[in-house]
C-alpha cells in the first residue's frame, strides 16, 4: 500500500511551554543566533518554534579580550564574556525587527545580582513581542563572592522568584551543568515558580597550547559546546525529567533532527539548536524539516508522542 | 546584502609554493556578489571534527563564476583542505564581512605580506577595472623568499601592474620588509594604503601612514566560529575601547580605529 502523503503543515508539531503554544519544538540557543537578523539570508525564520536571542544585561557589556574561542574535538570552547548591547539598546534597536517576525521571541537575561535580573525583567515585561524570558543563572553572584547563581539551589530559587514577580510572561530557567546534582537545581527553580527549565548551558573547560605553554583562551577557562557535550546533556535532561513536572527544553550538541528527537525521548518538550548554527546557519530549519519528516514517516499523531517516550527496562 | 550557503565544486587545486595552496571553486552566486576584502567560510570536512568552518579571504573571482582562495598549510584544517580533490563538493558561506573602501586607483597603494597577498589580487583587479589610462595602483608585495613570492607577483603582472617586491632573505627584490619599500616611495598624503599581512607588518605600516598623514585600511585575521556576527568570537580591540568584530564590522578596518599596542 502506498504510504499516506501528508503535507508538512499537516503534521502536528505543536508543543507547549507554560502558557505558550509553539508551532514546533525547535528554537535557537541564546548566543548562537545573534538577534536573528544575522541569519535571515539562510533560514526562513518564520518556520522556527521560537528564537532565543543573545543574553541581555542591564548595562551593555564589552566582553572578554581575545582569543575568545577555540575549537576542540567535536566542539568548541568560548569565553565571550557575555558581550551584549544592554537592555535599552536591545529594546530600541533589536526588538522592532524581532517582533515583526511574528514568531515567539524568548529573551535570555543575565545579571550579577538578584536586583539586576528583576530590573531587566521589568523592562522587558513592558515590551511587545517578548513571549518569554529565559534566565541565564550561570553568571557569578557578585554580592556572594562570585559563586554562580546556578550552583546554589537557594540563589537559583531567589533569582527565579524575583524574575517571576517582575513579569507576566513565562519564565524559563536555563540550568548550569557545572553542579554536582542538576536535579536539585531543577526542583528548586520549579518550586520558585519557573514555568520551564532549559538545559544544559556550556560545560566549563580549558585548552592549552603546549608550544607556548599558554591557555588558548585569554580568559583561561571557557564554556564547552557542540556535539562533544551531547551525551552529558541527554543524561541531565533525562535525570531532570524524573523530578520535575514543568516542561524541559533540551540543549547540548544538537545538530540534526535525530539529536533533537533523542532529547525529546529523554523528556524534553522542546529543544534548542546552538553551536550547530555556526557551522550550518540553516541548522535550526533543517531540524524542523527532519522532525516533520520523522513524524510523518512514523505516522505519529503528534510530535508530542515523543516526549519522555524513552523505553527503559 | 545577499549572502549564500552553497555546495560548490572544487575545479582546480594548485600548489603555488611549499605549503601554499590555491583552490578554484565554481561558486557563481558568491563570486558575483563578492567585493574585495570580503571572505568566505569553508567547511573543511563532512562530519563533526574539525567542527568549525575556516575563514578565507577571497583571492580572485572570475566572470565565469569561479572564486579562488589562497592559503598556507598551518594546521589541521588547512592541511585537510590542501588535500581536497578536484571534483569534490565543498560547502561555502559568503560573501561575508565588509571589504575595502575603494578610492581613486591612481592614489592607491596595495601592500601585501605573505598570505596577506591573497585579498590584494582581488583588490588590484577591481582597481584595474576602475582605472583610467595611466592611473594604476602601486603594489608592494613581500614574502619569506623568491619561491613564495614569484608565482604571486606573476598574477599582478598579468593585470598589467608593476610590483615592488621585498623578501626576508633578499632572494627577490628588496632584502627586508615591505615597510622599507613603502617608506622609500614617499607617498603623498592624497594616497590610501590598503594592507593585509602579519600583524607586526600592518602595525608598522599603520605607524608610517600615521606619521605621513596617509589614510590606511587594513584587513585583519582572527579566529572565527560563525563568520556572520553571531558568536562574537572574533573580537578586535579598538583604540576607543571595547571591541569590534572582524566578521561583521571588518575584516577591513581603518587602521587608526584599531588598538595596535597589545
Amino acid at each position: 500500500m502506498e504510504p499516506v502523503k501528508v503535507k508538512n503543515d499537516e503534521v502536528d508539531l505543536r508543543v507547549t511551554i507554560g502558557s505558550l503554544e509553539l508551532q514546533n519544538p525547535v528554537m535557537t540557543a541564546s548566543g548562537t543566533f545573534g538577534y536573528a537578523r544575522e541569519f535571515e539570508d539562510f533560514v526562513n525564520l518564520h518556520r522556527l518554534g521560537a528564537v532565543v536571542v543573545k543574553g541581555i544585561s542591564l548595562a551593555p557589556r564589552v566582553g572578554n579580550p581575545p582569543p575568545r574561542i577555540v575549537e576542540t574535538a567535536c566542539g568548541m570552547l568560548n569565553a565571550i564574556g557575555l558581550e551584549n548591547v544592554g537592555v535599552d539598546r536591545f529594546i530600541s534597536e533589536k526588538m522592532p525587527y524581532l517582533s515583526a517576525l511574528g514568531i515567539p521571541v524568548f529573551v535570555n537575561i543575565l545579571g550579577d545580582s538578584v536586583e539586576e535580573y528583576s530590573r531587566i525583567a521589568e523592562r522587558l515585561a513592558q515590551v511587545e513581542g517578548v513571549a518569554a524570558i529565559e534566565v541565564n543563572i550561570s553568571c557569578p553572584n557578585v554580592k556572594k563572592g562570585g559563586v554562580a547563581f546556578g550552583a546554589d539551589p537557594k540563589m537559583a530559587a531567589a533569582v527565579t522568584a524575583a524574575v517571576k514577580q517582575s513579569c507576566q510572561v513565562p519564565v524559563i530557567v536555563k540550568l548550569s551543568p557545572n553542579v554536582t546534582d542538576v536535579t536539585l537545581m531543577a526542583k528548586a527553580v520549579q518550586e520558585a515558580g519557573a514555568d520551564a527549565v532549559s538545559l544544559i548551558n556550556t560545560l566549563i573547560g580549558m585548552a592549552i597550547d603546549l608550544r607556548s605553554r599558554r591557555p588558548r583562551l585569554a580568559n583561561i577557562i571557557g564554556g564547552l559546546s557542540g556535539p562533544a557535550i551531547k551525551p552529558v546533556a541527554l543524561r541531565m535532561v533525562y535525570q531532570v525529567a524524573q523530578v520535575v513536572t514543568i516542561p524541559i527544553i533540551g540543549i547540548g550538541g544538537i545538530t540534526t533532527a535525530e539529536d533533537a528527537m533523542e532529547f525529546m525521548l529523554a523528556g524534553a518538550s522542546a529543544v534548542q539548536v546552538g553551536t550547530a548554527n555556526f557551522v550550518n546557519p540553516r541548522a535550526s530549519e533543517d531540524v524542523v524539516d527532519g522532525i516533520a519528516a520523522y513524524v510523518r514517516e512514523q505516522q505519529l499523531g503528534s510530535v508530542r508522542d515523543l516526549i519522555g517516550a524513552l523505553r527503559v527496562g | 546584502m545577499s549572502q549564500f550557503q552553497k555546495k560548490v565544486e572544487l575545479v582546480r587545486s594548485e600548489v603555488i609554493a611549499r605549503d601554499v595552496v590555491r583552490l578554484t571553486l565554481n561558486a557563481p552566486e558568491i563570486a558575483a556578489a563578492a567585493l574585495p576584502g570580503q571572505f568566505v567560510m569553508i567547511q573543511i570536512a563532512p562530519g563533526k571534527d574539525p567542527l568549525l568552518r575556516r575563514p578565507f579571504s577571497i583571492h580572485q573571482t572570475s566572470s565565469e563564476g569561479t572564486l579562488q582562495i589562497l592559503f598556507k598549510v598551518v594546521g589541521r584544517g588547512t592541511e585537510l583542505l590542501a588535500h581536497a580533490k578536484v571534483g569534490e563538493q565543498l560547502s561555502l558561506i559568503g560573501p561575508l564581512g565588509k571589504g575595502f573602501v575603494l578610492g581613486e586607483p591612481g592614489n592607491a597603494c596595495l601592500v601585501g605580506g605573505g598570505m596577506g597577498i591573497a585579498p590584494m589580487l582581488f583588490l588590484a583587479s577591481r582597481f584595474q577595472q576602475l582605472a583610467k589610462q595611466g592611473s594604476a595602483p602601486k603594489v608592494i608585495l613581500g614574502a619569506r623568499n623568491r619561491d613564495e613570492l614569484a608565482p604571486l607577483i606573476g598574477d599582478f603582472k598579468n593585470l598589467g601592474l608593476e610590483v615592488l617586491a621585498a623578501t626576508d632573505d633578499g632572494s627577490l627584490g628588496h632584502h627586508g620588509l615591505v615597510t622599507d619599500v613603502l617608506k622609500k616611495i614617499n607617498l603623498s598624503p592624497d594616497f590610501t594604503v590598503y594592507s593585509c599581512g602579519p600583524r607586526p607588518m600592518m602595525a608598522a605600516i599603520h605607524h608610517l601612514c600615521l606619521k605621513e598623514n596617509i589614510r590606511c585600511q587594513v584587513s585583519v585575521e582572527t579566529v572565527m566560529a560563525c563568520g556572520m556576527g553571531a558568536c562574537l568570537g572574533c573580537a578586535v580591540p579598538l583604540k576607543a575601547g571595547g571591541y569590534a568584530h572582524a566578521c561583521s564590522d571588518g575584516p577591513v578596518f581603518e587602521a587608526g580605529e584599531l588598538l595596535w599596542s597589545l
